[in-house]
């Protein structure tokens, strides 16, 4: 009977070993035990989108993901986005375009944005809103939000 | 909400997986990609007493081209199958459908065996697997056994796999050149659960599968609109007409977004698309 479990997890290029309780969700444990609240909790069943970041280098939903099944992965979120995953010029963007404004999706919506943009996607403004319908938005209206996608894509190609 | 309390069980062999299944104390349920699981559980409707993490069984992985059929390992990912060249070449509906189950995030980490193995009414992939006639390997300690989609999907949250079996492969004829093959789908968002969908094969001797989803207790074949679209090479207005009202056959289930009446109308126009996006 496994309740609790030890896992060692990269977040950020920083290795963690910590003690969770198995029914942990993977946004908990960055949020309570590693101190990262930059990744945010919404609906808790996957609709929302707030809580994606990346795992494995690939977007997930950190609320859909128990901390136990993360054991031995390796974790990017909007901690490391500057850094770990090159992305200051969209972030520059999305303050340029007002592409937020509480900024409680913002950290869902950067990753889905890195996600579309890094696969190499053109600035296609349906393509990206069909690429970010995953993620909700209350206080944009997304139209700013794919500005800042569409820019920082037509920016990189020069 | 948080999930309830539970074990954690991550066995690396089948074998190993069996034998918990098989374990009745443990009250065991399966943890593939957990994209339905999770939120269920957060949900409280689901409260197992051990969850079965399958993602480290090797034996579950990898899409294998055979003879005449592609097999495709319980534990395979969404995006594996969006990435994967034999898919793209021998299962082409399945790359016609892929674009629209869920989105990106949650196509990383959802797997085609939990996708078959819970039987969401609107589901997409259980009504692929109708429409191409596919089949489940289904494993037990009792041995190896091939279901026949036709029979797996049961009604809601229901199938043909006992409490003790894994779903350890989905096993899918390969496509011919000369099959054809259609799918559209209408929902709220794009990527949300569809109000409505269908999937469509059509082979060389111009037989026909309709299978559709989210309209009933599970996905289902649509026999008279089967019978009525069967010789057809291409689908004029009068066939469509036929085949729309042939799908009074189906017994429609409304759910909180629309009612049995209006997933009637909304199948009728899938059908109309799915048909004239053929040819």
């Amino acid at each position: 009977m496994t309740k609790t479990a030890q896992i060692a997890v990269t977040v950020n290029g920083e290795k963690y070993v910590e003690d969770v309780p198995v029914r942990m969700n993977l946004a908990d444990f960055l949020r309570t035990k590693l101190g990262l609240t930059g990744t945010h909790v919404g609906c808790e069943h996957g609709v929302c989108g707030a809580c994606t970041l990346f795992l494995d280098g690939v977007t997930a939903r950190s609320c859909l993901i128990l901390a136990v099944q993360a054991d031995g992965a390796q974790v990017t979120t909007i901690e490391g986005y500057e850094t770990d995953k090159n992305a200051s010029d969209l972030i520059k963007n999305f303050h340029n375009r007002n592409a937020l404004q509480c900024g409680y999706c913002t950290a869902g919506m950067l990753a889905t944005s890195i996600e579309y943009i890094e696969q190499g996607n053109p600035a296609d403004r349906e393509k990206v809103k069909e690429h970010i319908s995953g993620n909700y938005c209350r206080c944009t209206g997304y139209q700013a939000i794919v500005d800042a996608i569409c820019t920082t894509i037509e920016e990189r190609q020069g | 909400m948080k999930a309830p309390d539970f074990s954690y069980e991550k066995p690396t062999s089948i074998s190993d997986v069996l034998a918990l299944l098989a374990n009745d104390e443990l009250d065991s349920q399966l943890l593939a990609g957990g994209q339905s699981l999770m939120p269920m559980m957060n949900f409280r409707m689901a409260n197992p007493g051990t969850l079965v993490d399958i993602s480290g069984v090797s034996e579950l992985a990898g899409i294998t081209e055979c003879t005449d059929t592609i097999e495709i390992g319980a534990m395979v990912r969404y995006c594996e199958l969006e990435q994967s060249t034999i898919i793209k070449t021998h299962c082409p509906l399945i790359t016609l459908v892929l674009p629209y189950v869920a989105h990106a995030a949650i196509r990383n980490r959802g797997t085609i065996g939990g996708s078959i193995g819970l039987s969401d009414p609107a589901a997409e992939l259980p009504a692929v697997l109708l429409a191409l006639d596919g089949s489940i390997e289904v494993t037990s300690r009792n041995g190896v056994r091939l279901e026949p989609a036709s029979s797996f999907f049961k009604g809601v949250y229901e199938t043909a796999c006992e409490p003790d079996e894994l779903i350890t492969k989905i096993i899918l004829p390969k496509a011919h050149l000369k099959q054809n093959f259609g799918f559209h789908e209408v929902a709220r968002r794009h990527g949300d659960y569809a109000m409505a969908g269908v999937c469509i094969a059509q082979d060389s001797d111009l037989s026909i599968r309709v299978a559709f989803f989210g309209v009933a207790d599970k996905a289902i074949r649509a026999t008279n609109v089967e019978r009525l679209l069967s010789g057809s090479a291409s689908f004029s207005h009068d066939v469509i007409k036929d085949a729309q009202n042939a799908t009074s056959e189906i017994e429609f289930e409304g759910d909180m977004n629309a009612s049995p009446e209006a997933k009637q109308h909304i199948a009728n126009v899938v059908l109309e698309r799915a048909l004239k996006g053929m040819k």
